[in-house]
């Protein structure tokens, strides 16, 4: 076992990332995923990988595309507004099944907006973002050692669908410092093979990487391959934590720093008599529908807890199966929300629901 | 190369570039380790006229593309074939940069003057007076902007580069291409820096002239704003 480090989330998930065999970062500077790029910067050339600044967002994910294509590991940080930049390049990942991590450490938008944490980027992340019919995986840590434990798994997803995954999280987790155990090093020899890859036609008939099929008729394949291989993750992806639903009678929903909170909130109100729960999807996309699916014979309302002006909210309408309401309490703009904050709105919402 | 039929207008030389590039990788003996990208524009059909292995890439991004190969695959030959709306106009950035950091990758741009696949319309190499679906009156600089000389422009940034300009409007210059771009993938080969070669070539069609008129139009019109020749040959080409 790995020795306790404290490190940031960002120097967590760049050093989870060089030991689970990417040896290429491409990317252009944006705050607040600075120490993550710089962190590369630093450590790439250490162990013979390749850190390239690239001369804007869209080169950045294009050049992603390249050494993916090249079947290498590969990624790029940036924060909202460069990660718009990329969402052409992310459709193109999507259309060639190129595996490849994409760190949102998110900003408040919309526009050029502020550094402060925010988790406005949800739907961009979650529903495609770009043009055409495609998902990436996307991954929500809340913790440090989760921010190095889903780079590690975000590879692997990456490569065993063939299919970009997203880590989305914030300012808050970039900077913060826990103590941590990294991940074990995955040597290159063991990396899984790619066959597909471009390398050269040598002794074998040509690969392709190609973003537009040549027929139309390949083209409806190529979306029908796409849906099954999204149903397949659906099927075998989602994944979240939960907290104390046995009696509880409002639980909460949050991803990512929200719910660090939340969970602080939980304990608050339990401390005060009310009876709290907490879901926590880990995967936004596939979203974790069956967590929602027992509703507790205690359960009398969800409140979405986002740092944004209610994205989450609908995932949580479509998977419910009940008529439990669902609340929402969030903003955005680079909102926090305080564990008090998160209790006195449960108490409202309480006082609502009371028979 | 396949067998497939040339997927091009009548009089079209994107075709004649096409078999320069082939017959070059051939005789350099490139074949089972080159890497071609293409992005949007009539330049994208290449794909199907090779047999080793290609990355189709968005419009403009075959410069980062082909860069991120490159960095991957360093022993590999990677080129990228653009069209001038695409290496000019939306890729611009991309291939300056690519020309600045001396990528050891090699790209080819047709420059025809005009957008080919979508109809027609004005590119950043239209001339001035040339009259395009989207500048219906004839280019007008004040209005319109002036034609863009790209390979001047990459040889003014790119120190340690190979960068030259080649028409294919007659037999002398179509061999003189070929030279060029024989010339263009031993710089890469040698690992000397970036390589960069600007083609002439006709677009009937989008000219609105016969075949035979639109090599005129070449020697009369283009060459005059579009000089041929080596502009930069790097230290230790032979």
């Amino acid at each position: 076992m790995n020795e306790t480090e404290l490190l940031s989330g960002n120097e967590a998930l760049a050093e989870s990332a060089i030991r689970a065999g990417c040896r290429f970062f491409c990317g252009y500077p944006i705050t607040p995923q600075g120490e993550l790029f710089e962190y590369m910067a630093r450590r790439l050339p250490e162990v013979g990988g390749t850190f390239i600044q690239s001369e804007s967002e869209t080169a950045g994910i294009n050049m992603v595309y390249g050494i993916a294509a090249a079947g290498k590991r590969v990624m790029t940080a940036s924060s909202s507004t460069g990660i718009s930049l990329m969402q052409e390049g992310i459709s193109f990942l999507a259309a060639t099944q190129l595996p490849c991590l994409i760190v949102n450490v998110m900003r408040a938008g919309p526009g050029l907006g502020q550094v402060r944490p925010s988790q406005a980027d949800y739907m961009q992340a979650t529903k495609g973002g770009g043009h055409g019919d495609y998902h990436c995986i996307v991954l929500a840590p809340s913790t440090v050692q989760e921010m190095a434990d889903l780079t590690t798994e975000s590879f692997r997803l990456a490569d065993a669908y063939r299919n970009p995954v997203i880590i989305l999280c914030d300012g808050m987790l970039g900077q913060v410092m826990e103590p941590i155990r990294l991940p074990e090093t995955t040597p290159l020899s063991e990396l899984p093979p790619k066959p597909w890859a471009i390398t050269g036609a040598k002794n074998r008939p040509r690969n392709l990487i190609l973003a537009a099929p040549y027929t139309e008729d390949e083209l409806i394949a190529l979306n029908v391959e796409l849906d099954k291989k999204y149903e397949s993750i659906e099927d075998h992806e989602p994944r979240w934590e939960s907290k104390l639903l046995d009696d509880a009678e409002i639980v909460l929903v949050a991803f990512g720093t929200a719910a660090r909170i939340a969970e602080d909130a939980v304990m608050k109100a339990r401390d005060a008599g009310l009876s709290l729960g907490l879901i926590r999807p880990i995967t936004l996309w596939p979203f974790p529908t069956s967590a929602f699916g027992q509703d507790h014979r205690k359960l009398r309302a969800y409140i979405v807890v986002e740092m944004n002006n209610g994205q989450m909210l609908e995932d949580v309408q479509l998977a419910k199966n009940s008529e439990t309401p669902v609340y929402h309490f969030g903003k955005g703009g680079g909102w926090v929300p305080s564990a008090e904050d998160i209790y006195r709105e449960s108490e409202a919402v309480n006082r609502m629901i009371q028979p | 190369m396949s067998d497939i039929d040339v997927p091009y207008c009548p009089g079209c030389t994107h075709g004649i570039a096409h078999r320069l590039v082939g017959e070059v990788i051939d005789e350099l003996g490139l074949f089972d380790k080159v890497i071609g990208v293409v992005s949007a524009g009539c330049s994208v059909r290449s794909w199907r006229l090779y047999r080793f292995d290609m990355v189709l890439a968005a419009h403009g991004r075959s410069p980062a593309v082909a860069t991120g190969l490159k960095r991957a695959l360093p022993q590999n030959i990677v080129y990228a074939y653009q069209g001038d709306g695409d290496s000019a106009a939306i890729g611009l950035s991309e291939l300056m940069h690519a020309a600045l950091r001396c990528e050891k990758i090699t790209v080819l741009m047709i420059n025809n003057a005009v957008y080919g696949a979508t109809g027609g319309q004005a590119a950043p190499t239209t001339l001035l007076g040339q009259r395009t679906t989207s500048y219906v009156a004839g280019r007008e600089a004040t209005r319109d902007g002036y034609p863009i000389n790209m390979a001047e422009l990459i040889a003014s940034v790119s120190k340690h580069s190979y960068v030259a300009r080649a028409a294919l409007n007659n037999v002398r210059n179509i061999m003189n291409a070929k030279k060029s771009i024989k010339h263009a993938f031993e710089t890469q080969q040698a690992g000397l820096g970036f390589s960069f070669v600007e083609i002439l070539s006709a677009c009937p069609i989008g000219w609105q002239m016969t075949p035979l008129r639109s090599l005129e139009w070449i020697e009369k019109q283009m060459i005059p704003q579009y000089p041929l020749g080596e502009m930069k040959v790097p230290n230790g080409l032979s």
